[in-house]
């Protein structure tokens, strides 16, 4: 019988299979960051152990470090001894870091990818659950706790039950405006914030194929939302074109062998999935998400839901109390909702498309008075290739505020945080309550339309902005 | 993880039910970024009261707890064992302990022995009358020892192995090198690596 994407990726990784025990996996890449490592590194040195793998382990700043002022000492205790360890224990331990200042630093997910080390076919493990975003490029990349990334750091395997495999087919061609985020989104508002538990999502089908890389990463990322270990993307020729010439790509003939293996990874036509859903693309619009998990959402068009209509008594009381926290009322119009404050960023949506995408909405336009719209690169290159395209322009003349690279305003360990009761549209991934800050009111969004809201100060898809009142040039 | 075989030590007697893991080690420790240095953090807010049974003068080196029942519900912080630990305790003594943090401890190399409640109301008695009574738990022969006392106790036969050969998971890993080392022999050459290049 045919194997899936996954299972073929798997079975390349095993290291030990024995009856009635976890299979041990070999990681291929492990990544690291400040936040769940200091704990790790601590158990090895107690335990006089080594990294076993430096060459294949790679860490940066990114969820305690400040978008502004980058240059003067953190300003938050907690947060500097927390990068201070990471860079004490890089050092003693010799693995390579990108600290903050450093032409290679950014989120980590943005990171890994761009730097060419996510490849097809390998295995990736972070003490970050958005890990899933390598899935992308038909990597299998899990999420994983302090223990384990103790585990990775000492042995480059780690002990794990096989996981089942779900296949999420999306037909037929997104309707203009309509992005990936939008995908995942009304992905998770359908299979619900747990059902994609034990499983590893395969997204599949012509409008998936039809993706940019950048957009792919975007869909995978969010899989965690859905409750996955995994999400993950077959490679194909869109793949293999984001990887040739990347510092760590494959090179010469290693290049071919490479590309030869990628493509034996696709899912054989006669394998069989544990599970599958199907999407059709051609009815997906732009969705927001009205309450305080990210499978509370909605099309744009759509009005705030009545909790009496959920027959489910369960989601009835979650979605009465996401409105009382969210400080919505039933059959408001989505549409009708103002926001104080806009977040472009994360690894979601913090790649150089997403902030061209959310460039060409504001170009030429004034965000909404009293409107504080935050724009933050997913990394270094990131915010340097936007400059050489004159994005941080496009976005400092419509009066949003240009940042470090970061995981900034994605949630509140750093300065950049909602304050109680202030409404935010943002490009991350989770709207749980204080996420942002403490009292803040989370609405997870695609680029465009988190652009299209900072013009217009209430939610809205850039299809409404014709009306909005034009920049006029002195 | 060190080795546990038998360890003798004098005892505190904590008579409380449902000591929960914030009460072990409150939440605001959870952002320090070692495995050790919690021992200031056991137990903080009873601490404050000077007539607390671990702040008594008799009491200080002792390396065996033996609590009431529910001992380390709640949330499953793995920084509870760690707290323990660092305090100096090789050994927690309860009648029934939460499922997630009894995990931990066994993880950890913290050995959770339990014990039919009047046997600890029995342990309880011999360390209140005589501070200085030492207590044996001997993982070998399974059974704890005090004067008068000597109670067998049953505990997971791989995790007593485990115990006794101080293995924890990276230490049962690395049992498995060869077969990490053959696996990594055999990894194609254009897999990725981290050295910078350039
Ligand atoms: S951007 Fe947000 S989701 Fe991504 S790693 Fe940073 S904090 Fe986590």
């Amino acid at each position: 019988m045919g194997r899936t994407l996954a299972e073929k990726v798997w079975d390349d990784h095993v290291v030990r299979r024995a009856e009635g025990e976890p299979d041990l996996l070999f990681i291929d890449l492990h990544l690291l960051h400040e936040v769940t490592s200091p704990q790790a590194f601590d158990g090895l040195r107690l335990a006089d152990r080594k990294v076993r793998r430096t060459d294949l382990t790679i860490a940066t700043e990114d969820h305690n470090t400040p978008t502004l002022d980058i240059d003067k000492p953190i300003a938050d205790p907690v947060s500097r001894v927390q990068l201070e360890t990471l860079r004490a224990n890089c050092a003693e331990f010799g693995v390579r870091l990108h600290s903050l200042g450093d032409v290679e630093q950014g989120v980590v997910h943005v990171v890994g990818p761009q730097l060419g080390l996510t490849q097809p076919g390998t295995t990736v493990v972070c003490g970050d659950s958005h890990t899933s975003t390598h899935g992308a490029f038909g990597a299998l990349a899990f999420g994983i706790g302090t223990s384990q990334v103790e585990h990775v750091l000492a042995t480059q395997t780690l002990p794990m039950a096989r996981p089942k495999t779900m296949a999420i087919t999306v037909e037929g061609e997104l309707p203009d405006g309509v992005t990936a985020k939008d995908l995942i989104l009304a992905v998770i508002a359908k299979i619900g914030t747990g059902g994609g538990q034990g499983y590893v999502l395969e997204y599949r089908g012509s409008a998936i194929r039809s993706l940019s890389m950048e957009a792919r990463m975007t869909v995978c990322n969010m899989s965690i939302e859905a409750g996955a270990r995994a999400g993950m993307i077959a490679p194909d020729e869109t793949t293999f074109a984001y990887l040739e010439g990347r510092d760590h790509a494959p090179k010469g003939a290693d290049w071919d062998a490479a590309v030869a293996y990628w493509k034996t990874l696709a899912t054989d036509e006669d394998a069989v999935f544990d599970a599958e859903v199907f999407i059709d693309a051609n009815e997906l619009t732009p969705f927001v998400t009205w309450g305080t998990n990210p499978g509370q959402g909605a099309p744009l068009g759509a009005n705030v839901p009545d909790p009496a209509s959920f027959e489910d008594p369960q989601e009835r009381i979650a979605a009465e109390n996401a409105l009382t926290y969210m400080g919505l009322t039933a059959g408001t119009p989505l549409r009708e909702v103002k926001v104080d404050a806009v977040f472009v960023g994360s690894c979601t949506n913090g790649r150089i498309e997403d902030l061209r995408a959310a460039a060409a909405v504001v170009e030429g336009r004034r965000i909404a008075d009293g409107v504080r719209m935050l724009v933050v690169p997913g990394s270094v290159r990131v915010a340097l290739q936007a400059i050489d395209e004159g994005l941080d322009k496009v976005f400092t003349a419509a009066g949003a505020e240009w940042r470090h690279a970061g995981c900034s305003m994605c949630l509140g360990m750093n300065p950049d945080q909602l304050a109680p009761g202030e409404r935010c549209a943002s490009t991350s991934n989770r709207n749980f309550e204080g996420r942002q800050g403490k009292g803040g009111r989370t609405h997870l969004v695609s680029p465009q339309v988190a652009a299209a809201t900072a013009v217009l100060g209430h939610l809205a898809s850039p299809a409404d902005l014709s009306d909005a009142p034009q920049l006029v040039e002195a | 993880m060190e080795k546990f075989t038998s360890h003798t030590g004098r005892a505190v007697p904590l008579r409380r039910s449902n000591v929960d893991t914030d009460q072990i080690i409150p939440a605001h420790w959870l952002k320090k970024v070692t495995r050790n240095g919690f021992e200031d953090g056991l137990f903080e807010a009873w601490r404050k009261d000077e007539s607390f049974v671990l702040n008594r003068p008799e009491r200080q080196g002792a390396t065996v707890l033996i609590a009431g029942p529910e001992f380390g519900t709640g949330s499953s912080r793995e920084h509870a064992v760690w707290a323990l630990q660092n305090y100096g305790f090789k050994a927690v003594i309860s009648s029934r302990f939460a499922d997630i943090f009894r995990g931990n401890s066994l993880k950890n190399g913290l050995l959770t022995v339990i014990l039919p409640q009047e046997t600890v109301e029995r342990l309880w008695a011999v360390v209140e009358a005589d501070p200085q009574a030492e207590v044996t738990v001997d993982l070998e022969a399974r059974e704890v020892r005090a004067e008068g006392v000597n109670a067998p106790f049953e505990l997971d036969e791989n995790v007593r192995w485990r115990l006794l050969n101080g293995l924890d998971d990276i230490s049962i890993t690395l049992q498995q090198e060869a077969d990490i080392a053959a696996y990594e022999t055999g990894r194609p050459a254009f897999k990725p690596t981290t050295t910078p290049v350039g």
